[in-house]
């Protein structure tokens, strides 16, 4: 079943494009990545899911219902962490947290306490003496203590330690085993690529891909970097061969095609070091982006 | 419930400060009542030299010095300036600060309807503006009679003026809150109240020295103003209800517009 469903959705704010024609659906159980850069797309995309916004034209059905017609009804299960974290001031943490859960009808008050056990939060501080990256721990908690069935997260490693990310993937993926889809939207594809499943690429308010994110790495292209005293790169101006960088003694490049074709002319050659390997998605999206 | 609670808290502050500023405005004006009233002949001569115009501007201009309810008369008129201001405060700050402050991003993801928000949000402001009327009707009747000296004066009209407050006060909390939700970006509060809360006023004292009836006619201080429900006995009615029809308009509209606004974002 669709947890997400998007169909030719569009959003224009007057006439600036926010996102265009954007269709894709996202399977329950499933951890979805949206990458693209800043601007791209993605908070408008989301916003559209929690009806902030309301779109020009299109769809989107989260569980199987319109966001718009049952909004309040579908976002008793919905987890959102914003990009960017705000809250009002002079709450403390614990009364933040607090207000959050008494919109839920389930009673949160365990996993309130787990879950700010678990991302290391002072409850008694005030949310304005807080720092950044906690400020988006409480938007972690906030955003899963009631422990959503589709889990919305924007940007959300941003500000976090390196110990903290760590924390907030494994917590991620417990989710995940538990039940939770996640929508994942970030402009950092190393996390992606580590935590997503399938991944989506959006570019300039329209999504370019939809992939698989092993096929993506798998099925196209592939790094190869030779290191030799005497090297020909004329050798290698042929069809599926591109960003041939030459450095020093290094000739590095990707190819896409039949590997055997590379890999006779590379026999022929006198080399102190060849490394092929999968391109990093980073590499890979750069290549989109194009 | 829990976003009515919320909000009525976030405003106990500004509306404790408002009553007791209003408190001090009646009580430091009536202090002088004494020593007026004594020499009210004179002192009514002396504003006859001054020119008309300036008494309407601060609206001495039916005014008698004499009575405790004629003293009152001009006491209010600052009351109601302070009543405006807060009022439109509510009003123009209630939605518009989630966006400002970029809370909207916590608020509206919640499972909650925008129109049950807004009754919530509607409902706290009101009552913060309760609490701040209430606090107009004690100073008044406990002022009144602090100073009053044996005098008597008339409960009924009183009351009448007084309960004109809470139609004044939705007037400016209904009318605010359109305007924000007609905006697309509310940058600061406090210049737009201001300008709504005088606009209105100023309004009031050009009608008055023009002396006809033209547009002051939409100003609530025109509307309710004081000296003429003491001095009738009875409210303005077909002027009251320029500001009754005005408030059944902006609220329903107000509903409409924040069902349909796209909600800014941080970037």
């Amino acid at each position: 079943m669709s947890i997400i469903e998007v169909n030719n959705l569009t959003k224009y704010y007057g006439k600036a494009r926010g996102i265009i024609d954007v269709s894709f659906n996202v399977d329950e159980g499933e951890i979805f990545g949206f990458i693209g850069p800043n601007g791209a797309g993605k908070s408008t995309t989301i916003r559209l899911f929690l009806s902030l916004i309301y779109p020009t034209s299109g769809e989107a059905k989260i569980f199987g219902k319109d966001c718009i017609k049952y909004g309040p009804e579908i976002r008793q299960d919905i987890g959102y962490l914003p990009s960017e974290v705000f809250y009002y001031e002079g709450m403390k943490v614990l009364d933040l947290l607090k207000y959050s859960a008494s919109f839920y009808k389930k009673d949160c008050t365990k996993r309130l306490y787990e879950l700010s056990d678990l991302m290391e939060l002072d409850l008694k501080r005030r949310i304005d003496d807080l720092s950044y990256g906690n400020k988006k721990k409480v938007g972690i908690v906030q955003g899963l203590l009631h422990s959503p069935k589709l889990i919305i997260l924007d940007e959300p490693t941003a500000g976090l330690d390196p110990l903290m990310q760590q924390n907030f993937f494994n917590l991620i993926r417990e989710e995940n085993q538990r039940g939770a889809t996640v929508f994942f939207s970030s402009h950092i594809l190393g996390e992606v690529q580590r935590l997503c499943s399938r991944v989506a690429i959006i570019k300039e308010g329209k999504i370019i891909n939809i992939q698989n994110i092993k096929s993506l790495q798998h099925d196209n292209y592939k790094k190869i970097r030779l290191e030799a005293d005497h090297l020909d790169e004329k050798a290698f101006s042929f069809d599926g061969i591109s960003n041939l960088q030459r450095e020093n003694g290094v000739l590095s490049f990707f190819y896409k095609g039949d590997i055997n074709k590379v890999t006779k002319i590379i026999s022929g050659m006198q080399l102190s070091d060849v490394i092929i390997e999968e391109p990093s998605l980073e590499e890979i999206f750069i290549h989109y982006y194009e | 419930m829990n976003i009515f609670f919320h909000e009525f808290k976030s405003y106990l502050k500004s509306a404790g400060i408002w009553s007791v500023a209003i408190f001090l405005i009646i009580l430091i004006y009536f202090s002088a009542f004494n020593t007026i009233a004594v020499e009210a002949e004179d002192i009514t001569r002396l504003m006859s030299s001054f020119p008309e115009e300036l008494l309407i501007a601060f609206g001495m201009n039916n005014m008698n010095f004499g009575t405790l309810l004629g003293f009152f008369g001009a006491v209010f008129l600052f009351c109601q300036i302070c009543l405006a201001i807060q009022a439109s405060n509510y009003g123009f700050s209630m939605l518009s600060i989630e966006e400002r402050e970029l809370t909207a991003d916590f608020l509206l993801p919640k499972p909650i309807s925008r129109g049950k928000i807004l009754t919530a949000k509607l409902l706290a402001a009101f009552l913060a503006l309760t609490v701040t009327n209430l606090s107009v009707w004690v100073s008044s009747f406990f002022v009144i009679n602090l100073v009053r000296d044996g005098r008597d004066y008339d409960t009924n009209a009183l009351v009448m003026v007084l309960g004109t407050v809470v139609i004044f006060q939705l007037f400016f909390l209904a009318v605010g809150m359109v305007i924000s939700l007609l905006m697309k970006r509310v940058r600061s509060v406090i210049p737009l109240s201001m300008a709504l809360a005088f606009g209105m006023y100023i309004l009031n004292i050009f009608g008055n020295m023009l002396g006809e009836n033209t547009f002051e006619v939409i100003s609530p201080f025109t509307q309710f103003d004081p000296n003429y429900i003491i001095n009738n006995g009875s409210y303005n009615y077909p002027l009251a209800m320029i500001s009754v029809s005005v408030i059944l308009i902006a609220i329903p509209a107000s509903y409409l517009l924040y069902q349909k606004r796209n909600v800014a974002s941080a970037v």
